[in-house]
Formats: structure tokens, sequence, C-alpha cells
């Protein structure tokens, strides 16, 4: 086992710190945010910004994933868990207590966090494939408590969850309001994952993911690092969660099902395990799908299933790491 | 004695069997699980897919070839076995050197494969399969009334769990397998075809699933979904027992289904979290699992 490469080694392109960059973003990186943050502005003017708003929410999310799996390689099973607990949160707290929905968004992504905790410091006592199976089990837990929960409605969800005025004053019913509030959100949680990979506690989480006995030689504690990495990315697929029941206005079981943990997954594999902008383009790539192939029924989990396969036999760098091994550069 | 703890007795008998008998699935599964980990060192996410298939397979067999449910039980661990050959053979083979999360990720994706085309060829509402004839009816034991297929799952369940366990421990083929699972090379060396083992032993393991699924079709309706919520419990259970042991697969199957058959009685709300919570409290105490050598 000890010759193993770590699942996102090889996806990961061995170049150094380009010189030239800002706020740790390589020249490369930076090319992409500027395409990201015009592309941001550009859209809901182009696109269905109903449509950009859920792709956003799954950017977010397959971003808080890739910060476990890609830069700690932890394989969580379970985020489903965290993403939906943040929607029901945020969508009862938007419809029963009638908070704003800055503050449902933030209570569904602190829920989701504490969630974090609590799974968080079980799983970590376990790696590689128990992780995720333990993940895996513990999310099944959050879905049978949301199944039997009387808040959450059980079959039905919360329903007709209102969209409510941005810090009590500027009212979000037109989409395009409400699109530069998700689009914030997105962009905000993007930016927080990168700095935390940039930042010195994100070194000690990468060399955790290569050698961890080594990293534990050297005197960090392997297990608070990981735990705290748990934690923020629960914390942020909760506010993605949360972001998501606000702009459809409905939180339902579909969100922590397993299915949901299996297409973060995905969306992740699909963009590029361990980079920083494959979860976005992975999270594009299977939104749009699901959106074209809607009507053909079970034939789009096929797919998945297909698309799957293909990712771990052939393309494990996913679409954004094959194109930074081409040009040869970080993204 | 009508009562006990102020529970009638038929009831709390009849979830205990219950219990039993999901735990004989729960050991099945687990056990299939073990085998194939142990020498292949993947997570097989396919298995619940694999269970599904053996139900839908006696009942193709039935329906389509008017093959009953004796001989299904033994030709539909046979076909699903070969199609985990395949899948061996011209997939899972060329991840044996990478990460072992890979292993988890493609056979994740062969579940959804399986799941998602069988829900287009049969829909999500499940199919009847009929208790053969030889197994229907019930037996009165006094305190309450035994269904003679229940009764049947049970037995059939043990021993093959235990035939399993003795072909494992006791045989020359068992002793090659465990040698080959603490080291694969130094027994390559000694002439075994190891990459041959690998495969047919990946074959067994989702034969032993398939056979739980012909078991299974009577007693659940047979449909797309009955693998993949069944396996996430399985996966549970298999942290618990910790998957280098056959025998602790096997004893840990079997009381959880138990202890979750209780929980029906005395507690029926927590029934469905409550082998998830028995796993978080294993892991807070001894993290490598009840019977886990690491």
């Amino acid at each position: 086992m000890a010759d193993t490469t770590s699942i996102t080694a090889a996806a990961i392109p061995d170049v150094a710190q380009e010189a030239g960059g800002v706020w740790g973003f390589s020249r490369a990186q930076l090319v992409g945010l500027g395409i990201l943050l015009v592309f941001l502005v550009v859209a809901p003017f182009v696109l269905y910004p109903v449509f950009l708003m859920k792709l956003y929410c799954f950017a977010l999310f397959a971003c808080a994933f890739n910060l476990l799996i890609g830069y700690v390689g932890l394989l969580s099973f379970g985020h489903a868990a965290y993403f939906g607990m943040g929607g029901y949160l945020a969508g009862h707290a938007a419809k029963v207590w009638g908070l704003t929905p800055e503050l449902s968004i933030i209570i569904g992504g602190v829920t989701a966090g504490l969630l974090g905790v609590l799974a968080g410091w079980i799983a970590i006592r376990r790696q590689g494939i128990y992780f995720a199976m333990i993940t895996l089990a513990l999310a099944q837990m959050v879905y049978f408590f949301c199944v039997q929960a009387p808040f959450t409605g059980g079959e039905d969800g919360i329903q007709a969850i209102p969209r409510g005025n941005l810090f009590g004053v500027i009212p979000l019913d037109r989409d395009l309001s409400m699109y530069w509030v998700v689009a914030a959100v997105f962009l905000a949680g993007f930016l927080l994952v990168h700095r935390i990979i940039h930042s010195p506690y994100g070194q000690v989480l990468k060399s955790i993911r290569e050698n961890e006995p080594r990293a534990t030689s050297l005197g960090y504690r392997t297990d608070d690092y990981k735990l705290l990495a748990f934690i923020l990315s629960a914390t942020l697929a909760g506010v993605a969660g949360a972001t998501k029941s606000i702009v459809f206005g409905i939180a339902t079981l579909t969100d922590v099902h397993w299915s949901m943990s299996g297409e973060v997954v995905l969306m992740t594999l699909v963009g590029g395990l361990g980079t920083i902008f494959g979860p976005v383009v992975g999270a594009a790539v299977i939104v749009t799908m699901q959106n074209y192939l809607a009507e053909m029924g079970a034939w789009v989990t096929v797919i998945q299933g297909v698309i799957f396969v293909a990712c771990v036999l052939a393309f494990r760098r996913g679409l954004i790491g094959e194109l930074a091994a081409l040009l040869k550069v970080k993204l | 004695m009508d009562e006990i703890f102020g529970i009638p007795a038929p009831l709390l008998f009849g979830q205990l069997l219950l219990g039993l008998i999901n735990g004989a699935f729960y050991a099945m599964l687990s056990l299939g699980l073990a085998v194939i980990f142990g020498l292949l060192n993947i997570v097989n996410m396919a298995h619940g897919a694999q269970f599904m298939m053996g139900a839908f397979a006696a009942w193709m067999l039935l329906a389509w070839g008017g093959i009953g449910y004796w001989w299904a039980l033994l030709l539909a661990p046979i076909i699903v076995g070969i199609t985990g050959v395949i899948l061996e053979k011209l997939f899972i083979s060329r991840l044996y050197k990478l990460d072992h999360l890979y292993g988890l990720l493609l056979t994740f994706g062969l579940a959804l494969i399986i799941e998602g085309v069988f829900r287009n060829e049969f829909g999500s509402s499940g199919l009847p399969y009929r208790i053969p004839p030889e197994l229907s009816g019930a037996w009165d034991l006094g305190f309450m009334f035994m269904p003679v297929y229940r009764g049947w799952v049970v037995v059939a369940a043990l021993v093959l769990c235990i035939t399993t366990w003795l072909l494992i421990e006791k045989t020359r083929l068992g002793a090659y397998l465990r040698a080959a699972t603490e080291n694969a090379a130094l027994v390559q060396a000694f002439g075994v075809n190891v990459p041959r083992m690998v495969t047919l032993t990946y074959g067994a393991g989702v034969a032993l699933a398939a056979v739980g699924g012909v078991l299974a079709a009577p007693i659940y309706s047979v449909n797309p979904q009955m693998g993949s919520n069944l396996i996430i419990v399985v996966f549970a259970v298999v942290v618990i027992g910790g998957m280098g042991s056959i025998l602790g697969s096997i004893l840990t199957g079997f009381a959880l289904g138990i202890v979750e058959g209780l929980t029906k009685v005395f507690w029926p709300e927590a029934s469905a979290t409550v082998i998830f919570v028995i796993m978080a409290i294993v892991l807070l105490a001894r993290p490598a699992g009840l019977f886990g050598r690491k």
C-alpha cells in the first residue's frame, strides 16, 4: 500500500509555483479567474439566470468537496448530508422563523458545520476507503433523520420558502437580483477555498495528503488539521445547499440522498480533483447535462455511471487537470 | 409467557425473526465484500447492484424461461458471477496499481449503470416473485407462527456463510487465497496464477451477493433499488466488524440484524439509524472495528 500514489497526486502535474503570481494565484490561474469573473458578469444577460444559480450552488458544493478530496486526500461519500441539511435549515429559518436570506444561509452553513464537527470527529479515525464508507453511513443516518424529523416535511420537503429581502431591504424576487447574491456567495466561497489551500494551514493539509506519517513525525497533529478541513468543507457545502433552497424555494430529500453525494464526487472528478477550477467546470458539465437530458429519466443515471467509469479508467486528471497538463501550468 | 418486558411475545419474536433475516442478508453481503476486499483491496460499491441482479436473474429465469426457484438458486449466482468476472477483466483489473479509492469510484459508476439499466427496463415498482411451493406455509412453534420460507432463508444463509468460512480457512484453495491476501507477489512466485485467482475471487464474491438476491426475491419485491439502500447498511456493518475477518463479518452481520429487529420493538423510530449509531460508537471505542486487525 505504501507505494500507491495518493488519489490526487496522479491528477496534479508537478509544476512548481510560478513566479509572477498574485495572492497565491499562478499566472494561468489569474487568467482562469479573469475568465470566471467575466462569465459571472456577462452570463445572466445571455443564459437563463435560474440555471446559472443552480450551477453556482453546485459549483460551490463541488469546491467544498474538492477541499477534502483534492487537498487532504479524504474521499467523503456523504457530502449530501451537509448540503441537504444546510438547505433544510436555511429553508426553515426563512420560512418559519421569517429570517432574511443572508441570515438563513448563514444558519444553513453553521448547522452543516456543526454536523461536520460531529461526523468529522468520528470519521477521521479511519483513512482511505473506510473514511469513505463511514461518511456514507453517517450521511445515510442524516437521511433517515430527515425522513422522520417533523421540520423537514418528510417526502414533501419544505416548500414555498420565501426569497425574502436581502439585509431586510433589497427584495430578491426578481431572478436577476437573486443572481447577484448567488454569484457573490459562490465567488466568496471559491476564493475562500483558494485562500485556505494557499495558506500555511493548507500547505500542511497537502503534506498530510502526500504522506501522513511524515507529517505526524514533523510534529503536526494531523487529526486536528483533517478535522478542521472537514468542518470547513461541510460548512461550505451547507452554504451551497442553503443558497440553493433559498433560490428555488424548496428543500427536499433529494439533496440529502446518497445519490447527491455521488453526484458531487462525479462533478469534481470530471472537472479534475485537486484543481481550483476543476470543480466549477465539472459542476457546469454535469448540471448542463442533467438539464438537457432531464426527459431521459433513468438513462441520466446510466450516463453518469458511464462518465464515472470513463473518468476513472482513462481520464483521472479530469478536464481541467488534462488542460493543465497540456499547457504545463497549474490550474 | 404472553408478554416479555411488557411487549407481546408474538410481536417480539416476529421482529426478532425479521431481524435475523435482515442479519442473514447483512452477513452474506458483508462476507462477499470482505472476501473481495481481502484479495483485491477494493470496496465493491456495485455489491448492492449485484445483489439486485441476482434477484432479477431469478425473476427472469422464472418469467422468461420457466425455470423455478431451486435452479435459479444455482444458475442466477453463476450468471451474475460471470458478469462479475467480465467486469473484473475489463475494468477493475486496470486499477490495482492505483489508489484504492479509484476502485471504489469505478464500482460506484458500475453500480449506477447497472441500476439505471434495470430501472429503464423494469421500472421502479417491484415485481413479485412467488415463494416456491415446497417452502410456503408456516410452522406453529407454540409461541409464534414461523413462515417456512423465512426459516429457510436464515438456515440457508448460515450454511452458506459457514461453508464459505470453512472453504477459506480449511482448504488448500483457501490457503492460497489467504496467502495471496498477505503477499500476492510471493504466492505468484510459487507458481500460483494470482491474476486468475483474483478474477475468480471477484466472481465468487459477486456470486455470493447474487445468492443473497435470489433468497431475497420472494421476501422483498424485486426492484432495481433493492440493493442500494441495503448496501449502505452493509458498509456500516463492515466498518463495525472490520474487514479483516471473515468470521467477524458473519457474526457482526447476524448480530446487527437482531439488534435492529429489537430496536423495531422497543423504539421503532430509531430502527433505521441504530446500526449507524452503533458504528459511530464502535469507531470511537475501537477505530479498527470489533474484529479488525489494524
